[in-house]
């Protein structure tokens, strides 16, 4: 603020020879000229800026971003259908898996099962065959047996009967040994 | 553009009633930046300089902070991404589709008056959006637009927005003289307006600042301007929202001359 009076033609009716203002300085019809002279210049400065580079350039990082939103929503919802369809496999092959292993133990079963049957019929009839044999054997053995024991019995009784001072006669002998051991 | 406290011009009065001289329009004084010339039309003016810098801001503000183009926008490119947002869907929802094609006006009225408000709240800055010959050309231009367009666009039915047809026939006509007064008083309350608050804050501010010579109330005086200087800043915002919304609401009667 100038503190020295000042001419009055500079100073105008707007100002007083000191520089403070008259009135309102927003009544001074002498400044409009220049204040829309530049206001106006401003104006068109700022919108061929807007209009020519900032509003559609964001107007496109907007509309950029929008679309890689929808293209991420779009991706993750078909990644979220191929994990269902993932699953959905994993769990047929896992029942195809099970019924499989299932089937091959049923078989494996049904297998081990013929096999044992047969086994066991063969082992059957070699038992019975052992059997029949070996009962022949015994009643051979038996057979041999009473035989001895007749001989035995009649050599016995025919020493006895010559200890005993008595005249061995074989045949009472031999058909009283034979009527004993018969029973 | 401090508020002249001392007895610059006031004599070697000792008194301390009159060692408080207040100046509070001064800051809105124009004068030349170079030399103390009168000032013509073309004088390279405060106003120039202050004009000029509200396109820097507006440059800071829309043009730099997005020319990354980033698809996650930083801090800057977001402010710059939400004030077009801001004043895009306010336009949108006031006059629809249709005054989408206005936004590119919209918007350079809303950035223009929103950063010379705020550099108008830097201490010594001179706030060109507190001038008449400032707002009263920005809502004369919205006048204009909104009455040629109005005729362009619906012809003669655009006077249907004077004809209230939802009134009483017998009421019509008186309602038709109130409606013409108040469409020709829009241009004078839309300026008026935002130069009236600006310019009062500001007044205000300096009286204040006036108050801070005396030592004994100048803490008072410093909480008063720094009260009002929040104040001012909800205003700097708020007028420019203010200008900007009604600026939509007169398209839209051009667009949709119908109540």
């Amino acid at each position: 603020m100038a503190t020295e009076p000042i001419a009055e033609e500079i100073a105008g009716t707007c100002v007083d020879s000191y520089g403070s203002a008259i009135g309102m300085p927003q009544l001074c019809f002498d400044w409009f000229p220049n204040q829309i002279f530049w206001l106006v210049i401003t104006l068109v400065v700022i919108f061929l800026v807007l209009s020519r580079v900032a509003l559609p350039r964001i107007a496109a990082i907007l509309a950029e971003r929008q679309g890689t939103i929808t293209n991420d929503l779009a991706a993750a919802e078909d990644l979220k259908a191929k994990a269902v369809e993932a699953e959905e496999a994993y769990n047929k092959a896992l029942a195809d898996a099970r019924s499989e292993a299932q089937r091959i133990a049923a078989e494996a079963r049904a297998e081990i099962q013929s096999g044992l049957d047969d086994a066991i019929a063969k082992a059957d009839a070699e038992i019975a065959a052992k059997a029949a044999e070996s009962e022949k054997a015994i009643a051979d053995i038996r057979a041999s047996a009473l035989e001895s024991i007749q001989v035995v019995a009649k050599d016995t009784a025919a020493e006895l009967v010559t200890t005993l001072g008595g005249e061995a006669d074989a045949k009472a002998i031999n058909s009283a040994v034979d009527a004993q051991t018969k029973g | 553009m401090a508020t002249e406290t001392t007895t610059a011009h006031g004599g070697d009065q000792a008194a301390e009633g009159s060692s408080l001289v207040f100046h509070p329009m001064d800051q809105f004084i124009v004068k030349p930046l170079f030399g103390d010339g009168a000032v013509g039309m073309f004088t390279v003016t405060n106003v120039t300089l202050w004009l000029f810098l509200a396109i820097i801001a507006v440059v800071l503000l829309l043009v730099l902070p997005t020319s990354k183009r980033a698809i996650v926008p930083t801090r800057m490119q977001s402010i710059a991404e939400l004030t077009y947002g801001f004043v895009y869907k306010m336009l949108e929802d006031i006059c629809g589709k249709e005054g989408v094609k206005f936004f590119p006006y919209v918007m350079t009225l809303f950035m223009f008056i929103v950063c010379a408000n705020f550099l108008g709240l830097i201490p010594t800055s001179f706030t060109t959006t507190s001038h008449f010959a400032v707002t009263i050309p920005l809502a004369l231009a919205v006048f204009l637009t909104v009455t040629i367009l109005g005729f362009v666009k619906n012809g003669a039915a655009f006077l249907g927005l004077f004809w209230v047809s939802s009134a009483p026939l017998a009421l019509r006509p008186i309602l038709a003289i109130i409606e013409l007064i108040s469409y020709f008083v829009r241009p004078v309350s839309h300026s008026i307006r935002l130069a009236g608050n600006v310019m009062a804050g500001h007044a205000v501010i300096k009286v204040f600042a006036g108050f801070a010579a005396v030592a004994v109330i100048s803490p008072v005086s410093v909480l008063a301007i720094t009260a009002m200087y929040g104040l001012e800043v909800l205003v700097a915002f708020i007028q420019a929202y203010v200008f900007t919304i009604l600026t939509c609401v007169y398209l839209k009667d051009a667009l949709h001359p119908s109540h």
